[in-house]
């Protein structure tokens, strides 16, 4: 790609990040849909971008990082990460202070209700892009359900299943 | 990862002032410990530290501050980080502690990008990565799962339907994401004025 993907990147996860309610999770099946809409990933590329960002410590968004580095490099990586974090920063620390002082209203009371099971949704749909994107075997769609079902059912943190689908990749099961 | 109930009345004040306000390299360490030991969700990992460790916050902010950072657009954790440092040490403590929380994850997630993109021919490590992100998929569906728990408890056909026709909309018509939400979020949020107005009227409040 000749063009410089930058600007486009910011562009598109500026966007993204004001629709991000419910955090990254909530935008996944839209990243994906303009990233490999974009042909700057792969649909396996995007799968394996989001599995190396999960199974590394931090907060998720650093997906975000990843297709950025992946995109254009360590420019990229700072640019997307900058886009999708520093406005919501902003508007975060503006509405902080407000938010406590307007707990009863009811205005307040409704977006929070209304806005909740949206929210998942959104983040039911991501789950469900990402396992169709990562079911290349019989293996995988198992794992994903059994990954699913346990940290549904049991307080068990998720680096042990991460664990678990490493070492099945590992022992070619998947 | 848990969700407040959105429904539910705030309790306690916010009173920052009653513990020792943290400084602005205490700010960037917690944040900064809480994200390196943070695998696949940060939110209880930061819950144990603000609340239980430097009680930087009572349980009950804790629980309106996570509901705010929901509420808000962009990734949760880093709102909540923003939210926290900058209640006791304004813009500068806001920065310092999105930068604790981000900056060496940052380093370490490109570090295992760059490592796989360099052994990417490896198949072993193809299948590795495979495996990961399976598992990585039941992890979202599974806080998915977790988060609809407060549907259930109270469940209304309104915030089913709702949850439905985003999951519908997104994940099997595959349409984008912003008119979807600006479609489906205005008629949710009315619907739960309405049912709030309701159930005010029904116990004999103002």
């Amino acid at each position: 790609m000749k063009v410089d993907p930058i600007p486009a990147l910011v562009a598109h996860f500026l966007m993204i990040s004001l629709f991000a309610v419910g955090g990254a999770n909530a935008v996944l099946p839209e990243m994906h849909r303009q990233v490999v809409g974009a042909g700057w990933m792969s649909d396996a590329q995007f799968a394996q971008a989001f599995a190396i960002a999960q199974a590394s410590p931090g907060p998720n968004v650093l997906v975000v990082t990843l297709i950025g580095w992946h995109v254009a490099g360590l420019a990229g990586a700072l640019a997307t990460t900058l886009a999708m974090c520093g406005p919501t920063c902003l508007l975060a620390y503006a509405v902080g202070g407000a938010w406590h002082r307007f707990r009863a209203a009811r205005w307040r009371r409704a977006l929070q209700a209304g806005l909740v099971p949206m929210t998942i949704g959104l983040i039911a749909a991501s789950g469900t892009l990402l396992a169709e994107g990562a079911a290349r075997s019989y293996g995988a769609v198992a794992l994903t359900l059994v990954s699913a079902l346990v940290l549904f059912f049991t307080r068990l943190s998720p680096i042990w299943m991460l664990a678990l689908g490493a070492a099945a990749g590992a022992l070619h099961l998947i | 990862m848990s969700l407040p109930d959105a429904t539910a009345e705030p309790t306690a004040p916010l009173s920052p002032d009653a513990r020792p306000a943290p400084s602005l390299r205490d700010l960037f360490v917690g944040f900064l410990s809480v994200a390196v030991v943070a695998f696949g969700g940060v939110l209880p990992i930061a819950r144990r530290a603000v609340v239980e460790r430097y009680q930087w916050v009572s349980p009950e902010e804790f629980v309106e501050l996570v509901g705010l950072a929901q509420f808000l657009p962009g990734p949760n954790i880093v709102n909540l980080a923003v939210v926290i440092g900058g209640r006791f040490r304004g813009p500068v403590g806001a920065l310092v502690a999105v930068l604790g929380l981000t900056l060496v994850p940052m380093a370490i997630v490109i570090t295992l990008g760059a490592l796989f993109t360099r052994y990417a021919d490896v198949a072993i490590l193809r299948d590795v990565l495979a495996g990961l992100a399976a598992a990585a998929a039941g992890l979202v569906l599974a806080m998915a799962g977790r988060m609809a728990e407060t549907i259930w408890r109270r469940p209304t056909v309104h915030a089913a339907a709702v949850a439905f026709a985003a999951y519908g909309a997104v994940a099997g018509l595959g349409l984008p994401l912003v008119p979807v939400m600006l479609t489906i979020a205005p008629v949710s949020v009315a619907l739960a004025w309405w049912q709030i107005a309701r159930a005010a009227r029904k116990s004999g409040a103002p």
